[in-house]
């Protein structure tokens, strides 16, 4: 701890910090445009000066260490007139477009002229003008704005790790570019419009669309990916009109990937805002009572056997609840899962489908062995923390299969289930360094359990590790990876037909044997119609929509409340910020209509005590027997085939989302030409 | 000064001549390992040097996997410096040095010239393709000034006849003599030295 003094307040401050962090300690907000607490620091700027004593000059705060004794003060009038003549040079060349600027009422460089600015400009030589670069279909830019504080090129290079961005030209010409004026190849490549200070890198798709002050915010989570990244969501009456990042330490730190904020303009398009019904292969629009009315003579004439569910991606708790209840209370069949593939699950404890060693538990590691995943696709937030990671000390990763460009280098070894095989019999150079390792992780990805040793890799893994005392109570190596944001949700409730790698309602469907099928906002379910009757329960008219009987439309997540429980096993709420298109309803009231019809008794009296039964059940939940018969575990000596996700194009609301075809096109393009430019 | 216009008309390939791609090496292998980009300006020269005296976008490249390092970081580097040329240069390639003292000496003399026997503006070729002109900040013999550096050459105390003769020769093939056109040597007085006379070597 060192002793220092801001504005004659001592205060106490640990080793390491810069003087700017000192002030913030001490509560004097020091303004700043460089600067950023995620990112490295370059001191550009100059806006952070402050006046230290003994120092003839002012100081760059943001890259000065602070020091035992300093004497810090930022309230004096060569502080103020520092940061005037600073802001002056600023505007020197920043165009005085504020009225067109998209950035205008939420911009950095206008408070903060405002604030410790002069009113008037000095200057009568002309400004300087930057041609507009072309950085992709997601960020506009308008470089004349340009202030040139490379908060972005070192976002880039530090924590989206491609190196794509730079500053061309020197001094008063400096231009940020990409390189020859290519889209910026990243999942993450949005962020860099949050943290451009001024208004030369702004949000291409929501070009002109809104002022800050008219939007009405609401703080939420998002559910494009299992991680569960904390979002405000900004919309304009109904209109989702953009989607930004909250910052949680724990999840995503101050990020979010660019489907997660840019795939909300699927919430506008292919939306489905009255019920339908299917005759002769052509859909018709019906009233809610008519499509319950031949739902409920479908359900009267079929055993409840011959009725199976299968629920979503973007399914949240409540609504699996309800669907559990309903399937199990008032349908009475125990046909229901949440998987549309025969996935390896073992549901005796949490731990065997959670990523045990948490986002954050990532900076800890000390070895990473990723196992059929590609992280930087499934899970981008999580990919970045593996970056951080690796930045900060070289962290030894390794790859089961090539998984190409991950954004930090990796070791890939032998993509074939043999390797595990020889690394839990300790044949293989990794067996040892796991064990030494004091705090390995190993991530499994969905590809991994989904093959036929799914279940062999799973279990030996698990057992070789506590075997060799590896599971700690501080410490769980294992982490699955899950791939959407209801899949942890809907094992804790568990929504499986049944247990292991079996799964009853699809060996029913490849059998025909069901007569009703519902859907609960399930697309991704593959299999050939017969005479199945299906019932469709989603928010947007995609492969599940078009598979079906009856199509009742339900509210998305951004219109609705809704538990969500990430990767990590963290229950978090997402609020209603919109609300259902057309007659569209929320979720648990379409299920609990249908109970009201079928059974004449509802489910719930209403949401509270939905959200009470819900939370009772997550409590009150027995634990299962867990022990297993490792012998009749299938080996099958494979290839861990890694099913490759289409980033953009992964669940309904992207793939109606434009922006999110978009950049799914650029990729394509790049990905054709390669990336030579 | 304005940012640096990259060629339009580009080569297909560039590769160090084995020659260069030694002294490469050798270059590289100056810096202690994993910092083998500290190399990257030295590189940049050589390609400038092995092609014509400007350096393609594919010679950025080159170097950047030479150097592992990313494209854009060699593109930074390479715009940054005024000394690489990103487009073609004449064989003759006139530097007017136009700060202060060459100026206050009668530098833009110089540059009228150049725009009259050359071309008209900056970095661009005469039109017998031999020779181009650019301003330079200062190149360090103000003594000598007004002066112009020609490929590796000083030409230095020019007034407005002396540089045309210089031009005038080179576009008709010659190469001109370089050091001062006042007959001094170095950057001695005009007329002789007045101090170290004793020494012959000073």
């Amino acid at each position: 701890m060192i002793k220092l003094k801001v504005n004659d307040i001592d205060i106490d401050i640990e080793e390491g910090l810069t003087v700017l962090q000192a002030c913030e300690k001490a509560g004097v907000e020091i303004p700043r445009f460089c600067y950023h607490e995620k990112l490295s620091i370059a001191g550009n700027c100059r806006m952070c000066l402050v006046e230290i004593e003994k120092s003839p000059k002012p100081i760059a705060s943001c890259a000065m260490p602070a020091t035992e004794g300093m004497n810090i003060k930022t309230n004096t009038s060569m502080v103020e007139k520092a940061r005037k003549g600073v802001m002056e040079f600023l505007l020197a060349n920043h165009p005085l477009d504020c009225p067109v600027c998209d950035q205008g009422g939420e911009c950095d460089l206008q408070d903060q002229s405002m604030f410790y600015g002069i009113d008037k400009s000095r200057y009568k030589e002309n400004k300087r003008y930057v041609p507009e670069k072309h950085m992709g279909p997601l960020i506009k830019t308008q470089m004349t704005r340009c202030i040139h504080c490379t908060r972005c090129i070192r976002f880039a290079t530090e924590v989206a790790g491609i190196d794509e961005l730079g500053a061309i030209g020197r001094g008063e010409d400096m231009q940020i570019t990409t390189y020859l004026e290519k889209s910026m190849e990243s999942e993450l490549s949005a962020n860099v419009i949050d943290l451009c200070p001024v208004g030369a890198l702004t949000s291409k798709p929501y070009v002109y669309e809104a002022r800050p002050w008219e939007l009405k915010k609401t703080e939420t989570v998002d559910v494009m990916d299992a991680v569960g990244s904390n979002i405000r969501v900004d919309t304009y009456g109904w209109e989702v009109k953009r989607i930004l990042p909250r910052i949680n330490e724990d999840i995503n730190e101050e990020w979010i990937s660019d489907k997660t904020r840019y795939a909300c303009d699927g919430l506008l398009n292919q939306r489905l805002d009255t019920p339908y019904i299917k005759e002769k292969n052509v859909f018709k629009k019906t009233s809610w009572e008519n499509a319950y009315k031949i739902i409920l003579d479908r359900i009267y004439s079929t055993s409840p056997n011959e009725i199976a569910g299968l629920t979503g991606d973007l399914t949240s708790m409540e609504t699996l609840f309800s669907i559990k209840e309903f399937f199990s209370k008032i349908i009475k069949s125990p046909n229901l899962d949440s998987r549309s593939n025969y996935i390896y699950l073992n549901n005796s404890s949490r731990k065997n489908y959670l990523f045990n060693s948490t986002i954050n538990g990532i900076e800890e590691s000390d070895l990473i062995l990723l196992i059929g995943t590609n992280p930087r696709y499934e899970a981008t937030i999580l990919n970045s923390r593996i970056r951080k990671k690796y930045l900060k000390s070289k962290t030894e990763i390794y790859s089961v299969g090539d998984m190409g460009d991950l954004t930090y280098p990796y070791k890939s070894i032998n993509n074939s289930t043999n390797t595990i095989k020889e690394i839990i019999e300790k044949k293989n150079e990794l067996s040892s360094k796991i064990l030494h390792a004091k705090k390995p992780i190993i991530i499994i990805g969905q590809s991994a359990l989904s093959i036929k040793s799914g279940a062999y890799i799973f279990e030996n893994i698990k057992k070789y590790l506590e075997e060799n005392n590896k599971i700690t109570r501080e410490w769980n190596p294992i982490n699955i990876l899950s791939n959407s944001a209801s899949t942890v949700g809907s094992y804790d409730l568990d929504i499986i037909s049944s247990n292991f790698s079996k799964n009853k309602v699809l060996d029913g469907l490849k059998n025909h044997d069901f007569k009703i099928l519902f859907l609960f906002g399930n697309d991704d379910v593959v299999f050939k119609k017969k005479d199945e009757f299906i019932i469709y329960i989603g928010t947007h008219g995609d492969k599940g929509a078009e598979l079906s009987d009856v199509i009742l439309p339900s509210a998305a997540y951004t219109e609705q409340n809704g538990y969500y429980t990430n990767l990590e096993g963290k229950l978090q709420k997402a609020y209603k910020s919109s609300y259902p298109p057309g007659d569209a309803k929320e979720d648990w009231m379409i299920i609990n209509d249908l109970s009201k019809k079928i059974k004449r008794k509802e489910l719930f009296n209403n949401r509270d005590e939905l959200e009470n039964n819900l939370f009772t059940y997550l409590k009150t939940k027995k634990k299962q027997n867990s022990s297993i018969d490792f012998s009749i575990l299938d080996f099958v000596d494979e290839k861990i085939k890694y099913n490759e996700i289409d980033y953009y194009y992964s669940n309904v609301i992207a793939r109606a989302s434009k922006t999110m075809t978009q950049c799914r096109n650029e990729k394509i393009k790049i990905k054709k030409n390669g990336t030579e430019g | 000064m304005s940012i640096k216009k990259i060629s339009k008309t580009q080569p297909d390939k560039f590769e160090f001549s084995s020659q260069n791609l030694e002294i490469a090496k050798k270059i590289i292998s100056n810096y202690p390992k994993g910092k083998q980009q500290s190399a990257v300006m030295a590189l940049l020269y050589l390609a400038q040097r092995q092609n014509k005296n400007w350096i393609p976008l594919v010679a950025m490249k080159y170097i950047a996997r030479l150097l592992n390092m990313s494209y854009i970081k060699v593109y930074e580097v390479a715009t940054f410096y005024t000394m690489y040329n990103l487009s073609p240069v004449g064989k003759f390639f006139i530097q007017v040095c136009t700060t202060t003292p060459c100026m206050i000496r009668g530098a833009y003399r110089l540059v009228d010239a150049c725009k009259k026997k050359i071309s008209n503006k900056q970095n661009e070729l005469s039109k017998n393709n031999i020779c181009s002109w650019t301003e330079v900040e200062c190149l360090g013999a103000c003594v000598n000034a007004p002066m112009v550096q020609i490929n590796d050459d000083y030409f230095e105390d020019l007034d407005k006849t002396d540089i045309e003769k210089i031009i005038e020769q080179i576009l008709s093939g010659e190469s001109p003599k370089p050091g001062s056109y006042k007959g001094r040597t170095c950057a001695e007085p005009k007329n002789n030295r007045k101090t170290l006379v004793n020494l012959k070597n000073a």
